[in-house]
């Protein structure tokens, strides 16, 4: 008959004492989400209304709606979504499809890994002394969508390379012996098959673009404008500056109004993710390998 | 371009190999390899495992353009013109099938994995697909298997299957040479012998080059055997005469009869 030893049991009991740990900090993890989102709710959801999303600021905008700095953030992110993911999808293919492993290319990668830790606030910067003063964009949606661009690069290069790299290398051999050009490899056998992850790149890119309020305060969002913007060089307004400017900038604003900004910015945000992972699910129910 | 030309060593070789020696960074995988494989002939390929073979087969169809660490020297003429010379390469890979030694069915339906070739030189026509598809999976000894299934994919398949699939796909290039790695790995016996009979009706229109890690498979279907050890070639025979006794070097004996491997 077998029995335990002292020695099982201890170990046993030191194994179940790690597991508890571990599940109690991951519990923690979710707390603050779950705060955070309770909080936004239960002030912001009485708020949330019809002409709440589709009027304009009224009364130094203590009152009225966030219509212009909803659509603001659309703007911005789409012209962002333009510049970056074509540019972002280009170089990464180059990087996982054709790049020799020499110094250029590791200088290359080197380049994206610090792109990517440069601080929003710097990004600004970069923004205000590129796009609005030496290109002469001025402060306008075009410079603000150039500098959000700037900042989302290096996320769309990496997530794409990674799916790309995703693909086994068998199938990239066995479409180069049957003579298959690289193009003719991605475009048959590589791009088919990382669709998936590349878009799920690109949507959290965007969710993660609509929330910055840096990089835009100082290359095109405005405070409060009265009108919407009529072309790419006109200023708009953000829903995140707007909050922002809620928040701490104009007195008197009704308690629940700035609960109310936040919870539509994370609604966009949340939904986008939610977006990401739906698709992720579609696709990969359809993986072929 | 230049049309294959007629050389010394016999008038119908379609691969000369002349001291090719292929390094990856310090490490020689082959070196001082030359030989001549005959047009319309199974050669045959045997050695121990890091013996080269697979990086041999990788030369001849320039794989070492995909990988920057691989160093080759040494010339390799394919229809008479020196592989390193070819600018197109892809034209080059066109006129060459490789079978891998684990089926690599590309990520398609069976059709697709067949008619994949043929699209890339340029048959668009479904009508004519489907007759060269319907061809190929005969000619691969597949098509009764998998007739009222094209549209499934290529892995659903079982393992023997796939196999015939790759060779199929392979064949679907018309190639004038195909390069078969080591095909019996993941394939149950039966299958290996339908394969075996498909190499053998295929060498009335074909080179074949069969890198093998069974001796008798090579002294079933080669013509002419390579024995290869650590990189370096040991001997080329007629393959009869290296399985009776009349192998120039004792290694080439001592594998052939199973005394190391």
């Amino acid at each position: 008959m077998f029995q335990a030893s002292a020695l099982n049991d201890r170990n046993a009991r030191i194994q179940r004492r790690w597991r508890l740990l571990f599940l109690v900090m991951t519990l923690l993890l979710i707390l603050p989400v779950a705060i955070i989102l309770g909080l936004l709710v239960h002030h912001g959801a009485p708020v949330i209304s019809w002409s709440f999303l589709f009027e304009f600021p009224r009364q130094g905008m203590t009152a009225g709606g966030i219509f212009p700095a909803l659509l603001g953030t659309i703007f911005l992110v789409s012209l962002a979504l333009v510049f970056s993911v074509p540019l972002g999808i280009a170089a990464a293919i180059y990087l996982s499809e054709y790049a020799r492993d020499n110094w250029l290319t590791r200088a290359i990668n080197l380049a994206i890994i610090n792109l990517a830790g440069v601080p929003s606030i710097v990004h600004a910067l970069f923004g205000v002394g590129a796009f609005v003063l030496f290109f002469r964009f001025g402060t306008s949606i075009l410079a603000a969508s150039l500098t959000l661009g700037i900042m989302a690069l290096p996320v769309v290069i990496v997530s794409t390379r990674e799916s790309l790299q995703a693909v086994p290398r068998a199938f990239r051999e066995a479409c180069w012996a049957l003579g298959a050009t690289r193009w003719q490899t991605i475009r048959k056998v590589v791009l088919p098959n990382s669709v998936s992850g590349i878009l799920t790149g690109v949507i959290l890119e965007v969710s993660r673009t609509a929330g910055e309020t840096a990089p835009i305060m100082f290359t095109g969002a405005a405070f409060f404008l009265p009108f919407l913007p009529e072309s790419v060089y006109d200023q708009t307004m953000a829903l995140s500056l707007h909050l922002f400017v809620l928040s701490t900038q104009v007195p008197g604003v009704p308690e629940g109004v700035p609960y109310g900004v936040a919870l539509v910015l994370i609604a966009i945000v949340l939904s986008m993710n939610a977006l990401s992972i739906g698709f992720r699910m579609v696709l990969r129910g359809r993986k072929r390998w | 371009m230049v049309g294959p030309e007629r050389t010394e060593s016999g008038g119908n070789s379609l691969l000369e190999v002349d001291d090719l020696t292929v390094s990856y960074g310090r490490h020689v995988a082959l070196s001082g390899v030359t030989l001549t494989v005959r047009q319309n002939e199974i050669f045959g390929i045997i050695g121990p495992a890091n013996a080269g073979k697979t990086t041999f087969l990788q030369a001849v169809n320039r794989m070492d353009q995909f990988n920057d660490a691989i160093k080759v020297d040494g010339a390799v003429r394919f229809m008479g013109r020196d592989v390193a010379r070819w600018r197109n390469t892809f034209a080059l890979r066109r006129q060459i099938g490789v079978v891998f030694p684990l089926p690599v069915g590309l990520p398609l339906s069976v059709y697709e994995n067949v008619a994949f070739a043929p699209r890339l030189r340029g048959v668009s026509k479904k009508a004519d697909l489907d007759v060269l598809v319907e061809r190929y999976l005969r000619r691969a000894a597949l098509w009764e298997e998998v007739k009222d299934r094209l549209d499934t994919l290529g892995s659903m398949l079982s393992g023997g299957q796939q196999q015939r699939l790759t060779i199929a796909r392979a064949l679907s290039q018309d190639p004038v040479l195909l390069m078969l790695d080591e095909f019996s790995i993941a394939v149950d016996p039966v299958t290996t012998m339908k394969i075996e009979d498909v190499l053998r009706e295929l060498r009335s229109e074909l080179t074949i080059l069969l890198v093998t890690n069974l001796v008798q498979q090579a002294r079933r279907l080669a013509d002419r055997t390579a024995f290869f050890l650590d990189g370096s070639l040991v001997e080329v025979g007629v393959t009869e005469d290296l399985f009776t006794g009349r192998a120039r070097h004792r290694e080439t004996v001592d594998y052939i009869e199973g005394r190391f491997g």
